[in-house]
């Protein structure tokens, strides 16, 4: 199969092999839509030029099935996924690398929308894919693809996040609603069989962390609130932070849609999946000019301020229930639902 | 969602809770058993208990179709399930369960059992039409909720004449379960557990109705109300549980009237009657062998008893000395009771079967509840 369309056709494991197949697929695929002057395909490193400064880097792997969901695939999920580890970080990311593994048999069809998916995302989000790697595994090996995507960024002069910054008082805001990228998945997984017009929120976060950083540079931290949901969020900074943190249940931004989703499947929208989502504390004095600066930006329109950090030696995350009562909110113990990420 | 949201107004359960704490008279305790998990589900989620007068007490009873399941019959399921070309099939609470010697369907499933996930029984009947070179098992479990659809699976397996499907079944009944906890005497009389009232089953009571129900009242003279699974529900039917203590009335009431029928489902019922016939006795965690309060396969339909078709005998099981969950499950302790209780074992690390399931007193406790027992808080531990 020399000069491959990718139209049709299967991946083989000459398209690993380091052989004409492998370079035809690199060149005509990866490198034609990934396009940009860092990746000519023909070296095995990229040399950027950086500035001073600090540097964010984050490694993330994507083996989300299925592939394809409504609202993305693991493609743009990849790009990401990794520039909102990045951007969490008060950076502006520049590159990514990319490693493929690939299973034999995978649709060229597939993979190509797969890379073309990238790169749209990369684009969006203004980074380059500046290196990669493809690795091809036998039949059975592998499933359909998997994705390891690595970000580079500049750090944000006088930012300095962490989840260690929360301080009894912060006040804790989300950028819109929750749990809909699980429940997207979800519903596209078989055997669960339910139709559902909730489609995911894979975004690149770059540009709204951005401008709550230009609003509110004083920022404790941030954190996307992907596996795990918010609720696993909200117990990392507990425990980071060594405080206690309070939420409110009617203050909770969640799609009626996926309420009913997660309420037929016994789930909760505080452990299901967001990947287009940030978690921002920001001390109380500047909740509403975060708030502000969120919701001016087109994926923060439905933010919202959820709670507060307080003092607790247990570091417990509660949640003032919007029956009026309280409860818990403890991290998610095991997993029983498909891959999402 | 509308709906249901309506039984989870803010306003309403104030207004309950107001009238509640109104209703309730000072210096006498209320000790109402909440049969299902369901209901302990809720209450838990929904802090409904910070809304009750401190001498509303709740008591979790066995209603966990995961809890209740002795270690013996989940020994069995990993046995059979470890057997070459089995394909068990399960739902997903049962996954993490631990049973004897630190085994469980997962720990078999990572050895290389095949273990299946599945939502529904039709699923395991099309795992079974897919693999005819298979034996695909289905680990039937729960109360009367689950046992309709097993019958559904059983009855479309022999129209399609699948030779390579069977049930092993752990089916249990909730009447004989509120009995036994009633009537056992060692139970009565060595752990004294004091009720004085049932929040009866929501679901369960959608299937078989609410007359089973009138044998507790009059035989017992305990009050029954059969109450929904929201915390509107649940709020109401303590209220109505306190009036029925206070007059000192016993009577079956159906707070659940949206759904639950005197009579209930009646085609849900045949469906079962044609396929499962009684158990002359079955042993349940924490109850012990209780007669009469569990089903198996009628004989016609012996083909898809996976119990017959592979021989299947139980095996001594191996329980964990320290673990309360037998004592929990009969309302004698609660789950901060136990030495082990966020200690050893913990949602993550699951000793007793109480604290795998959402619906587990332990993991509700821990999940949602935990701060009440906390070393540093001053609340008082329940």
């Amino acid at each position: 199969m020399r000069h491959a369309t990718f139209d049709n056709g299967v991946v083989e494991m000459s398209h690993g092999a380091g052989g004409r197949d492998m370079a035809d697929l690199i060149r005509h695929l990866f490198v034609a839509a990934f396009d940009n002057p860092d990746l000519t395909g023909e070296e095995d490193q990229a040399i950027l030029s950086f500035p001073t400064g600090r540097m964010a880097i984050s490694t993330d792997g994507f083996v989300v099935s299925p592939m394809f969901f409504p609202g993305g695939d693991i493609g743009s999920l990849a790009v990401n996924g990794t520039v909102n580890d990045v951007a969490m970080g008060g950076a502006d990311p520049v590159a990514l690398s990319c490693s493929f593994i690939l299973e034999e048999g995978l649709p060229l069809a597939d993979l190509s929308r797969v890379v073309e998916s990238m790169a749209t995302a990369a684009r969006a989000a203004g980074v380059r894919i500046v290196t990669g790697d493809t690795k091809v595994v036998e039949r059975g090996k592998g499933d359909g693809i998997f994705i390891t995507t690595t970000g580079f960024g500049q750090v944000r002069e006088g930012v300095s996040l962490s989840a260690r910054n929360g301080r009894p008082g912060d006040v804790v805001l989300v950028s819109g609603t929750l749990g809909d990228h699980g429940v997207a998945v979800m519903g596209r997984r078989e055997g669960f069989d339910f139709d559902t017009d909730i489609v995911s929120d894979c975004a690149a976060l770059n540009g709204l962390a951005g401008a709550l950083l230009d609003a509110v540079p004083q920022t404790r931290l941030m954190r996307d609130p992907t596996r795990g949901g918010l609720a696993a969020v909200l117990n990392e900074i507990a425990e980071a932070s060594r405080v206690g943190i309070t939420i409110r249940e009617d203050a909770l931004p969640i799609r009626a849609g996926v309420a009913g989703a997660c309420e037929i499947l016994g789930l909760d929208p505080l452990y299901v999946a967001n990947e287009g989502k940030l978690v921002a504390v920001v001390p109380p004095e500047h909740a509403q000019a975060a708030l502000a600066a969120l919701r001016a930006h087109p994926l923060g329109a439905e933010a919202a301020i959820i709670g507060e950090l307080r003092a607790d030696p247990d570091h417990f995350v509660e949640m003032e229930t919007a029956f009026g009562g309280r409860r818990m909110v403890d991290w998610i113990a095991g997993e029983q639902l498909p891959r999402i990420c | 969602m509308k709906y249901v949201e309506d039984f989870r107004a803010p306003k309403l359960a104030r207004a309950l809770a107001a009238r509640i704490a109104a209703e309730v008279e000072s210096g006498r305790d209320y000790r109402l058993m909440e049969f299902c998990g369901g209901h302990t589900h809720a209450i838990f989620r929904y802090g409904v208990k910070d809304l009750l007068p401190a001498n509303v007490r709740m008591i979790h009873g066995p209603g966990c179709p995961v809890c209740v399941l002795p270690i013996t019959r989940l020994d069995m399921a990993i046995a059979l399930a470890r057997r070459p070309k089995v394909t068990l099939c399960t739902y997903g609470d049962m996954l993490r369960v631990p049973g004897s010697r630190k085994q469980s369907l997962l720990k078999a499933r990572a050895e290389g059992a095949d273990i299946r996930m599945v939502g529904s029984t039709m699923d395991a009947i099309r795992l079974a039409e897919e693999n005819p070179d298979r034996e695909v098992v289905f680990f039937a479990i729960g109360f009367e909720t689950t046992t309709p659809p097993t019958a559904v699976a059983i009855k479309a397996a022999e129209a399609r004449g699948l030779a390579n499907f069977s049930v092993f079944c752990n089916h249990v009944l909730t009447p004989a379960a509120i009995t036994n906890i009633l009537e056992a005497p060692e139970i009565r009389q060595m752990e004294a557990v004091e009720i004085d009232g049932f929040l009866g089953p929501a679901h369960v009571s959608v299937v078989i109705g609410s007359q089973p129900y009138d044998y507790f009242a009059e035989e017992f003279r305990k009050p029954v109300v059969i109450a929904g699974f929201e915390p509107i529900d649940v709020m109401q039917s303590i209220l109505m549980l306190v009036r029925q203590i206070n007059e000192g009335r016993a009577e079956v009431e159906n707070q659940y009237t949206r759904a639950v029928t005197p009579a209930g489902n009646a085609a849900a019922k045949a469906l079962v009657a044609e396929v499962f016939e009684l158990r002359r006795t079955f042993e349940w965690r924490g109850l012990g062998r209780v007669p009469y309060s569990a089903f198996r396969l009628r004989d016609r339909f012996a083909g898809f008893d996976a119990e017959r078709r592979f021989g299947m005998t139980p095996d001594r099981a191996v329980e964990n000395k320290a673990c309360d969950c037998p004592k929990i499950l009969r309302g004698a302790a609660v789950p901060s009771d136990c030495r082990l209780f966020g200690k050893q074992c913990t949602p993550q690390t699951p000793l007793g079967s109480c604290m795998v399931s959402d619906e587990g007193a332990c993991a509700a406790y821990y999940k949602y509840g935990r701060r009440r027992a906390a070393p540093n808080r001053r609340e008082a531990a329940e």
